[in-house]
């Protein structure tokens, strides 16, 4: 009686195994490393390895190892000294065209590698660093797409005669098109009907006895719009913390219209923001020199301009149309203008920008050409008193240059204030213009120092928390609690195991999550313990209550751990970012506590008790 | 009449009265408390600003308050965490305050005082935010009592699984009460050490449950409430060394855990405590009173037997 098959232990013995040998890769040391990645067109490749290698050596600065890896190059070092007197030497000899970030790498054996384990993935709260939730603003995407529309209608209107008052955008959203009369604007639905089949237009049944039509996007075309602008947000979130130099980066569509960006080891988080957050386009107007900026403050602005600002607060009146939008824009850099020796931004435009940028400024040599600067911030007001979000578009004028020449691919700003805002300007442009406005709507920042306090406090409680059920455990039920202990002790090692080979985030609440299923996995060993000791009460023989408080212990273990993890599954689904972590542990947790205390104890005590005469239990 | 011996001999059921009238009290109380004082929200669910900050030595709050005072966080409430070199600075949602750049401002503020400090954390929330974490939060609390209560009522009866539910909505409720009146913050983290108070009550209360499914089957001329009663005796000591375990490893949590972890930590020792509570007072009684026979269990019992046979 008692005994397992030799398969059992087998079975027991390999999952044991491979647990240890997944848990194995979190006992090493993290290295201080440089992770190199490539922007742009450029490639990581053996000749990168080579001539960082080269510029190392050359500079005396020694390094542990050099790999390259599918898409960058890890350079570990001893120690975090040398990685940032590497990190200035690596950039200077690669240029701007790689982006180098400081980075832990795991310290894990070749021979482990080989099986694919891999440390732990430790959440921002415990390693440091950025996380942002962003809103894709979608009525501006919309209605961004719908502009693009205003000068197409009313050339096809004007071409075919149609004789419409003006187009302008509908208050509910839309363009409102205003014609003489009924004939001409049934003409007119026609007209935009056949050629733009992504328009839906009603005829508005407005009590002013105006003839008025409603354009708006089909409901299919609104979607396909908003994906694209989340798509192109998320694509330029990527360039641009391509930019920052971050190893590791998550950036992940969220829902239909929300992006998270995490960051881990940023510690500047002002930057990322001003980086992320600031979106910033840019829009090229010819100025109209043909009025007075002053009439227009006065409130005479004429028909096709439009009223701005520049930087000193001088008025301007820029012409409505847009000449090129940021979305041209391929490249941008900064630098000091060679004649004049003040800050300037070159900025490189794609073909189809270059050839609308020469068109409209071969006949506008000599006039000026306004660059308007488009900031995206969000403020939280008070309205019907409720706090809102509010958004706050800021327009300014920050260079209207003369024009000297008819412009093409390549061509310069300049009339910046400062080396800095140049340098600042080139690496928002760089980053390329965001099809729609995104704004921070969470974030959740952890310093560098916080984190390794969190690693330890978590740590620390786990190891007291084990200590103290392994004391009492062994105390209270002897040699079965002696069994039970290292049932508990194998399932936190699977845990681990779990964790690292799922690649699971583990957080602090995470953490919370092991150190609570370190209370509870023993509940399925004192269930059993109890039952064994109820049989023993009841006069049955030391076997036959080993036996029978396992099997009676099962149904009610297993109800047990099933409604645990219904209420750690509905966690899961619903919990974001941390308490995620403390659902997955805690599933993890119950899982691999039903192996251990069931299967693995019972292996115990068959191996301690099984098929031998015993006249007592010590339980 | 064939009962088996146990260690304790409580009669537990015939104090059920007790029992329903502290509940009622305690339940009576949490209710009152939070529709008139309701939680103290953390910006997870109301929206706004938290900064942590270090210094390199003991603090002065005062300080910080002035310097803060005459800037455009006048609504900043400052507090230390865990210690005199931890400062805490919560900002609310306000008019004008572009909040993307709150905590760099204030962090700015901060150093101009020439103070050595050191950004530990920072969390904003915008107010939309908050209120989709609050509406999660409670649908997630729905959707798991549901998950449960379906389960239950399959696994063994549906009078079962009333009983279970109503010790859940008991726990949940005092828990919540305590947090109302003691005013502790009420943030993500204790969203979820709630739910993991659900999953825990519950494991105490099916244990027991099993065990009356088992003896109703088992003991045949025993009357329902003497079978709750020898049921209970019989799962009390494992009730009460789960418990045990679970306190020794959340004092852990509580004491070395870190101020971060501490309400977390908090909710948990109150909900295990109430739960155990619950499973013996609340589950039974109720289950007990809405009328459960030997016969209700009978074809779900065959069920049961099935899994019985596992090893």
């Amino acid at each position: 009686m008692n005994r397992y098959s030799p398969w059992k232990y087998s079975f027991i013995i390999i999952l044991i195994g491979l647990g240890v040998l997944f848990a194995l890769p979190n006992l090493y040391d993290k290295d201080p490393s440089l992770q190199i990645s490539a922007s742009g067109a450029s490639e990581v490749s053996e000749l990168t390895e080579f001539q960082v290698s080269t510029a190392l050596e050359e500079a005396q600065i020694p390094f542990k190892s050099i790999k390259v890896g599918l898409e960058n190059l890890t350079i570990r070092f001893n120690d975090t000294e040398t990685q940032l007197k590497g990190k200035t030497v690596v950039e200077k000899s690669l240029g701007r065209n790689y982006s180098v970030a400081l980075n832990l790498a795991p310290a894990t054996p070749d021979w482990l590698a080989k099986f694919g384990a891999e440390p732990m993935f430790l959440g921002l709260d415990l390693r440091g660093g950025v996380h942002f939730l962003m809103q894709v603003d979608m009525e501006a995407a919309v209605s961004k797409a719908e502009d693009r529309y205003m000068s197409d209608l009313r050339s096809i209107l004007r071409e075919n005669k149609v004789r419409y008052k003006t187009i302008t955008r509908h208050k509910t959203g839309g363009l409102l098109v205003r014609f003489k009369n009924d004939d001409e604007r049934n003409n007119g639905q026609t007209l935009i009907e056949d050629e733009f089949q992504e328009l839906d237009v009603t005829v508005l049944e407005a009590g002013s006895g105006e003839s008025q039509l409603v354009a708006k996007l089909k409901e299919q075309v609104v979607l396909e719009t908003q994906k694209l602008a989340l798509q192109q947000n998320i694509t330029t979130l990527r360039k641009r913390v391509n930019e920052l130099g971050v190893a590791e980066p998550v950036i992940q569509q969220q829902g239909l219209s929300r992006v998270v960006v995490q960051l881990p080891g940023v510690q500047d988080t002002a930057k990322a923001k001003n980086i992320l957050g600031a979106t910033a386009t840019l829009e090229f107007r010819m100025v109209d020199e043909d009025h007075i900026a002053q009439d227009a403050v006065d409130g005479r602005v004429p028909a096709g301009s439009k009223l701005y600002y520049q930087r000193g607060g001088q008025p301007i009146l820029l012409e409505k149309q847009v000449m090129l939008t940021g979305d041209s824009i391929i490249d941008a850099a900064s630098g000091i203008d060679g004649l004049s020796g003040q800050p300037n931004v070159t900025i490189t435009l794609d073909g189809k920008g270059a050839k609308r940028m020469s068109a409209a400024t071969r006949d506008n040599v000599g006039k000026r050409l306004a660059v308007v600067f488009i900031e995206n911030k969000v403020e939280v007001v008070e309205e019907n008193g409720e706090l809102v979000e509010k958004k706050e578009i800021i327009e300014e004028v920050i260079n209207a240059a003369v024009i000297r020449e008819q412009l093409g691919k390549r061509f310069q700003i300049t009339g910046l204030e400062s080396t800095k805002e140049a340098r600042t300007l080139a690496l928002l442009l760089r980053a390329g213009a965001l099809a729609a406005p995104i704004y921070i709507i969470e974030e959740r920042t952890v310093g560098p120092s916080l984190g390794q306090d969190n690693i330890d406090k978590g740590f620390n409680s786990v190891l007291i928390g084990f200590a103290l059920v392994l004391v009492f455990m062994a105390v209270y039920y002897k040699v079965f609690g002696l069994i039970a202990n290292v049932a508990l002790a194998l399932n936190l090692v699977l845990i681990v195991a779990l964790l690292s080979l799922l690649q699971a985030t583990l957080t602090l609440p995470g953490i919370a999550g092991i150190v609570l299923t370190v209370g509870m996995a023993v509940d399925a060993n004192v269930l059993i313990f109890e039952r064994i000791r109820e049989e023993v009460r009841n006069g049955n023989s030391p076997q036959a209550s080993i036996h029978a408080g396992y099997e009676k212990a099962f149904s009610t273990i297993a109800d047990a751990n099933i409604t645990t993890l219904i209420a750690a599954l509905v966690l899961f689904s619903f919990g974001t970012g941390p308490i995620k972590g403390f659902a997955v542990t805690l599933s993890l947790g119950i899982l691999s506590s039903m192996f251990t205390a069931i299967m693995v104890s019972r292996g115990l005590v068959n191996l301690i008790y099984g098929g031998r005469r015993i006249e007592k239990l010590k339980i | 009449m064939e009962m088996q011996k146990t260690r304790f001999n409580f009669d537990f059921m015939s104090k059920r009265k007790v029992g329903l009238v502290v509940s009622s009290l305690l339940i009576i109380m949490s209710i009152i408390s939070i529709s008139l004082e309701g939680l103290t929200f953390g910006i997870d669910f109301t929206g706004g600003t938290l900064i942590e900050v270090g210094y390199s030595e003991s603090v002065d709050l005062d300080a910080i308050r002035t310097s803060l005072s005459n800037s455009e966080f006048k609504d900043a409430t400052i507090q230390y965490f865990g210690s005199a070199n931890d400062v805490l600075i919560r900002i609310p949602p306000s008019e004008g305050l572009n909040n993307a750049d709150i905590s760099n401002k204030t962090l700015s503020l901060l150093k101009d005082t020439g103070a050595n400090i050191e950004m530990r954390r920072i969390e904003f929330v915008g107010p939309q935010v908050g209120e989709e974490l609050k509406d999660d939060g409670g649908l997630a609390m729905i959707y798991a009592l549901m998950g449960i209560f379906i389960y239950v009522a399959l696994r063994f009866q549906r009078r079962f699984a009333v009983g279970a539910i109503a010790a859940l909505v008991h726990d949940v409720l005092i828990t919540l009460g305590i947090f109302s009146i003691t005013h502790f913050d009420f943030d993500l983290t204790v969203l979820a050490a709630i739910l993991a108070v659900i999953g825990y009550s519950l494991n105490d209360t099916i244990v027991v449950f099993d065990r009356v499914r088992e003896n109703f089957h088992k003991v045949r001329e025993a009357t329902p409430t003497e079978i709750f009663n020898v049921s209970l005796n019989q799962t009390l000591s494992r009730t009460l060394v789960t418990s045990l375990t679970t306190l020794f490893v959340l004092a852990a949590l509580f004491i070395f855990g870190g101020e971060i972890i501490h309400s977390f930590a908090t909710a948990l020792i109150i909900g295990v405590l109430i739960g155990t509570y619950s499973s013996i007072f609340v589950a039974s009684p109720v289950t007990l009173a809405l009328g459960i026979t030997r016969e209700d269990l009978m074809p779900v019992q065959k069920e049961g037997a099935d899994l019985d046979t596992m090893p």
